[in-house]
């Protein structure tokens, strides 16, 4: 009798307990808006993510100094998926139903972002991801703030053939073996099929992640540039065997005057730590690069740089801001808009709000988030490296371009809708 | 009066320091358009003056400014146009090494017009190696010449060519009937042709084995510490791939002491990380024998299981202390660049200096194993530890010194590999398959059988990635090697004698 007495007071004391840990729990939920960061800060994508993480925080610190969103502050949950793909998935997952995200910030690789799709589709969350990509998808639950192909890949490969980019007739197509380079030079094979280049003057070759033995790759360009012709390599290299890659490069002596490499995924960020003055001339298209001069850039790098300070980063006095991080940059304060104007974090509401926002970016424009298709309308720049590790712009585009996610070079694409399906 | 106009002359002499120059030009230099800068360079160059000469060079560095005091940019195109401006100027430099940087250049870019200054610098020059190359410039540049005997010479000339793009340019010249009408110079192109081909396919043949003995080497150093610790000792060593990150963090911490402390010296930070990564490596190797390995040998499953909790361990320890972004070791100014053997073919130096690294980690791998008492007992205790205890061989000590020197050797891998590769916590995983590889394909318990292995591997990967590419080599390696192992089961070269435990 005593013990069941005893139990039935346990039992209420805990419920009464659990009532109030729920209670005080959701109080303070209310407090703050939560969102996710979803970077890899170990492994090969480590080199490219870190940075992004650091610019998110930077961004949600901005915002909330400046008294966050709908009145209440920001809060980030950051994970590490450690360049590990169903791993991605685990921590989407997570951040969604567990840490109650509103919105989750992250992604680099396209393998990364193809295996947390689903889960934010099942669960409706919201991604916004901040790096060029291959396109070919559109989905409703994600913002697709980086270039698409027609923003970068494409006039890129426009520049080599013009007279100033040096007029290039061979195609070297490099990359690591996944789906985004692969994607991508099925477009730009087809795209130069179209403008008359035979099969024969375009060579493809990949590598695994992580590789770091160029010396093949290298004599295999070396002998390719050979056989007459001027030659170009399209380097979609990811992650850090960008390093060995150029370091090779500068090794091997092939200058940029010879046979040009451009490169869709080496900013500034990947340059810290290679010896640039050998590399000089070799090539990177993105929308926007640090050397961009505008009342909004420097505020950009300004803040960026008193933060990195701040966080006692290592090389804090070194730090580079570039292409990723601005669309990450662009993504916060564009969500945070969107959330205004819906009044709510609610999925649905947020992505019916974000269509057609503004944003006055550190590339000088005011960028537009296309009302339908969830791409950003971007400008588009290629540049040269400098010896210092910067970039030299050398071409850009008047103003903003609207991307097209299905590109028109892969057969079929005409047919598909400029918009993800609501269902 | 007089003062007053020696001043002037004197603030024009320094002010107008290109007014030698036409004004006109050098503002064309800042023109948006790339066409009116070229044209620009191109006047100037042709000027021959030393002011123009400065003028481009600053152009060419970035540092040249225009009139609002923005710096001017250039690209490729006029970068290019600059080297062979400034090459055809350099070509009577009084220096050997500029001469040859600017024939270089030209070489790439030859038109007619430039025969008789070719003609002229060939016939001035004195050092062979630049004279043989403008003599290629000059048949180039005649290659089209309207007289036969010209064209003759040239064809003819070029089969001593080393460069990929005459070897084209040949077989065209062969095929072109409409340009060449005369068979006899035709047919001289074409042994012209196949003479520059095979000197082409050797080269290429060395390239090849070139990178195949260089991935063979650092195959060799990853896998030589593993070769004893595994191979003599028989402990599955799953925490090798971080002994190698140990020698690599040690280079990398060496490179920052050095870079703040001796600045004048940071050239030469490897040389001092060699002997500081043995021992930081060897350190760790014997802490780890003393307390866990050497409860567990002739236990291999849980050797395997404990040594792989320990590269996890060491793995987090080196994110905590160093971060988990790989750190920037960078190449000194004698390791970078590359020996020229041909226009096709450039030997890089890292490559180079790790190779002969690698000979030396080996040769005094082979001296301690043969040529002192600790190689003697540890050779002892491999072939038989009872009977080595027996005779008085204190064999733990033993074990722990052979796992301290295969740890050790494994951190001077790891000083190489930080010339080449990332450094990173998780560096080392990608090695441990690789060096076990290795060790298996030799045969357990040689060192001769891990140098033909790491080889030979090296190699054959390198050849099947110039043919099948990068990936499908990786995996047509490890079918082969499990191939081998099948018909195989000992390795290359198997242990004779007698044996305790077979």
């Amino acid at each position: 009798m005593q013990n069941r007495r005893n139990f039935l007071k346990v039992t209420a004391i805990t419920a009464a307990l659990a009532a109030a840990g729920l209670t005080s729990f959701s109080a303070l939920a209310a407090d703050t808006i939560k969102v996710g960061i979803l970077h890899s800060l170990s492994g090969t994508m480590a080199i490219s993510e870190t940075a992004l993480k650091e610019t998110a925080l930077m961004t949600i610190d901005e915002i909330n100094a400046k008294g966050g969103v709908m009145g209440k502050k920001l809060e980030a949950v950051v994970v590490d998926p450690a360049s590990n793909w169903p791993l991605f998935a685990e921590k989407a997952r997570q951040l969604i139903s567990q840490d109650k995200v509103a919105v989750v910030f992250g992604c680099w690789t396209s393998v990364s972002r193809k295996s947390v799709n689903p889960v934010f589709k099942e669960l409706n969350g919201l991604l916004f991801y901040p790096v060029q990509y291959e396109g070919e998808e559109l989905e409703k639950n994600v913002f697709y703030t980086g270039a698409a192909p027609n923003q970068q890949a494409i006039p890129a490969v426009e520049y080599l053939m013009s007279k100033d980019g040096g007029a290039a007739k061979r195609w070297v197509l490099l990359g690591t073996d996944y789906v985004y380079p692969r994607t991508t030079n099925k477009i730009l094979r087809a795209f130069l099929k179209a403008k008359g280049v035979a099969d024969a003057d375009i060579m493809e070759e990949y590598t695994p992640f992580g590789h770091s033995d160029y010396q093949t790759i290298i004599a295999k360009i070396k002998k390719f540039a050979g056989e007459g012709k001027k030659t170009a390599v399209v380097s979609t290299i990811n992650g850090d065997s960008n390093v060995p890659f150029y370091k090779e490069l500068g090794n091997a002596g092939l200058k940029a005057t010879d046979v040009p490499v451009v490169a869709f995924s080496v900013g500034e960020e990947e340059l810290r730590g290679v010896d640039t003055k050998p590399l000089v001339g070799h090539l990177a298209a993105w929308n926007y690069f640090e050397s961009i001069k505008n009342p909004e850039n420097t505020a950009f790098i300004k803040l960026y740089k008193d933060w990195a300070v701040k966080q006692k980063l290592p090389n804090a006095s070194t730090v580079v801001t570039n292409d990723p991080m601005e669309a990450t940059y662009i993504g916060i304060h564009m969500w945070a808009q969107a959330v205004e104007k819906a009044k709510s974090t609610d999925t649905d509401k947020v992505i019916a709000a974000m269509a057609g926002q503004k944003f006055k970016a550190p590339d000088g424009f005011d960028i537009e988030m296309d009302p339908k298709n969830h791409h950003l309308h971007k400008p588009v720049f290629i540049g040269e490296v400098k010896a210092d590790g910067q970039f030299n712009v050398v071409w850009k585009t008047k103003g903003p371009i609207k991307a097209q996610p299905w590109s028109p070079y892969i057969a079929g694409n005409d047919k598909k809708k400029d918009e993800p399906d609501t269902k | 009066m007089k003062r007053v106009l020696v001043a002037l002359i004197l603030a024009c002499l320094t002010l107008c320091a290109s007014a030698a120059l036409d004004p006109l030009l050098v503002r064309q230099l800042a023109a948006e358009d790339s066409d009116e800068k070229i044209a620009a360079i191109e006047a100037l160059a042709k000027s021959g003056d030393p002011e123009a000469v400065a003028l481009l060079k600053r152009l060419d560095e970035g540092t040249l400014k225009d009139e609002q005091g923005e710096d001017i940019t250039i690209n490729n195109r006029v970068r290019g146009k600059i080297a062979e401006a400034m090459a055809a100027l350099r070509l009577f430099d009084r220096e050997p090494k500029a001469r040859l940087i600017a024939v270089k250049e030209l070489l790439g870019n030859i038109d007619p017009g430039m025969a008789t200054m070719l003609a002229k610098a060939r016939d001035h020059e004195s050092e062979p190696r630049i004279k043989a190359l403008l003599e290629e410039a000059y048949a180039l540049a005649t290659i089209r010449a309207a007289d036969p005997a010209v064209r003759l010479a040239a064809v003819k000339a070029l089969a001593t060519s080393g460069d990929a793009n005459v070897r084209t340019l040949l077989l065209d010249y062969y095929w072109n009937k409409a340009a060449e009408p005369d068979l006899a110079i035709r047919r001289v192109a074409f042994a012209s042709y196949l003479e520059v081909m095979q000197r082409i396919e050797i080269a290429d043949l060395v390239g090849k084995v070139f990178s195949g003995l260089s991935l063979g080497s650092i195959l060799l150093l990853a896998a030589l510490g593993l070769a004893i610790t595994y191979g003599v000792m028989g402990v599955i060593n799953m925490a090798h791939g971080e002994l190698l990150m140990i020698g690599a963090y040690t280079t990398y911490a060496m490179q920052g002491l050095f870079r703040a402390h001796l600045p004048g010296f940071v050239d030469w930070y490897v040389l001092a990380a060699v002997p500081l990564a043995f021992f930081a490596a060897a350190a760790v190797g014997i802490l780890l024998e003393r307390t866990v390995i050497r409860r567990l040998y002739g236990r291999p499953l849980e050797t395997l299981l404990a040594t792989w909790g320990l590269s996890l361990i060491l793995i987090q320890a080196a994110r905590v202390f160093f971060g988990a972004q790989n750190v920037e070791v960078a190449n000194p100014a004698w390791m970078s660049g590359g020996i020229e053997v041909l226009p096709s073919i450039v030997l890089p130096l890292n490559r180079i200096v790790i190779i002969g690294f690698s000979l030396f980690v080996l040769s005094l791998v082979w001296v301690l194993m043969n040529k002192t008492r600790l190689g003697m007992f540890v050779r002892a205790v491999t072939q038989n530890r009872p009977m080595a205890g027996c005779v008085g061989v204190p064999t733990s000590r033993v074990d722990t010194l052979a796992f301290g020197l295969g740890a050790g050797i494994a951190g001077l891998g790891g000083v190489a590999l930080s010339q080449i590769a990332n450094v990173g916590p998780d560096m080392g995983q990608g090695y441990i398959v690789d060096s076990f590889l290795v060790v298996v394909v030799g045969g357990v318990g040689q060192l001769a059988g891990a140098v033909w292995a790491a080889l030979g591997l090296g190699v054959i990967a390198k050849f099947l990635e110039g043919w099948t590419g990068a990936v499908i080599a990786k995996i047509a390696v490890l079918v082969f090697v499990i191939i081998f192992i099948q018909k195989r089961p000992q390795g290359l070269f198997a242990l004779k004698g007698r044996f305790v435990e077979s």
